[in-house]
């Protein structure tokens, strides 16, 4: 039997896997390792596949993910700092046949925009909210956000984070799905192969419970900030998994069909 | 004798080197590589020909830089 040479693999019938088209061609503007890429990339691959590009507005926040729009070859808007859900459920009641999403860090939706996103939750508004939640302000250069962990160091906690004096991190995931008006609430991760494809599902689950009008869809992802943990990508990864993941659990946590 | 093998295709000047496909390899196959790409980042290159072609690098790919091939061997 002949050896088979790469250029014999390297054909269009044989491709299992590429970039989806619907990120454009820019080199992303985040970190090395960063979970963003991943998140950017299944949002957009669960539109392809549910043939929904055309019909879709994403809302961009302020935050690392400001230039969102940059990368998602979709209509996109740009929001005020936390005001993407408010941006959001204005877009979706004007064009009730489009799918709305917003796409926020934890600074934006924890922390700024706290009021908007309980109360677009509360109101049930028929969007897709995603929410990568690392644990700390990645853009502004590692300060601590409302949902850095209790120990936790950053840049204004130098000493980690004491609840006694700074508070304790703000679960926005368990709160929200409280709230009568989502209907699909899950907490999800990007950093392993399986998690992706956990988080993908998750996703398109979101998606179709628009498709439905079944009322608001909240997906976190629990990502890394390699920068702002002063780490490198891989052992981000690993301290994601010893210390964000004892208490931001993975998992659905309301699903209401 | 494996019944598939696969191929990947890694887009080195949008490789940021960030090594998060080298755990998620079952076969070893990525490795940093000593030379640097365009922007100074030691990109990831294949160093066997092991690949099975599972996808789990691509997939994993913060920057979508891999493109995947898989071949069924009769």
């Amino acid at each position: 039997m002949a050896e088979i040479t790469k250029e014999d693999i390297r054909k269009p019938e044989n491709l299992i896997y590429k970039k989806t088209d619907l990120l454009t061609d820019k080199p992303l503007s985040y970190c090395p390792g960063c979970g963003h890429g991943t998140a950017h990339r299944i949002v957009m691959e669960v539109l392809e596949e549910m043939d929904i590009q055309d019909k879709t507005i994403g809302i961009a926040p302020v935050g690392c993910s400001v230039l969102a729009y940059e990368f998602m070859n979709i209509d996109m808007q740009q929001a005020a700092h936390g005001r993407a859900p408010a941006l959001a459920t204005a877009v979706k009641r004007l064009n009730p046949d489009k799918f709305v999403f917003t796409y926020q860090g934890d600074g934006d939706l924890a922390a700024i925009g706290t009021a908007e996103t309980i109360h677009a939750c509360n109101r049930g508004e028929n969007i897709v909210i995603i929410f990568i939640n690392n644990g700390i302000y990645g853009m502004t250069g590692g300060q601590m956000a409302p949902t850095t962990l209790p120990g936790m160091k950053s840049s204004t906690s130098p000493y980690g984070r004491d609840v006694h004096m700074m508070g304790n991190p703000l679960k926005m995931t368990e709160l929200v799905a409280q709230l009568p008006g989502t209907i699909y609430v899950t907490r999800q991760a990007v950093h392993t192969p399986a998690n992706v494809r956990k988080t993908k599902k998750a996703i398109r689950k979101a998606f179709e419970n628009q498709k439905l009008n079944k009322g608001l869809s909240f997906v976190e992802i629990v990502s890394n900030c390699n920068s702002g943990w002063k780490m490198n990508p891989v052992q981000a990864n690993e301290w994601m998994v010893e210390n964000m993941f004892p208490f931001y659990p993975l998992g659905d946590i309301k699903v209401n069909d | 004798m494996a019944k598939v093998k696969g191929d990947i295709v890694i887009d080195i000047e949008k490789c940021k080197g960030c090594g998060v496909c080298i755990p998620a390899c079952p076969n070893d196959v990525i490795a940093l590589s000593k030379n640097v790409n365009g922007k100074g980042y030691n990109y990831a290159e294949t160093v066997n020909e092991e690949c099975i072609g599972c996808a789990n690098c691509a997939i994993v790919c913060p920057d979508g830089v891999i493109t995947v091939y898989r071949k069924k061997i009769e």
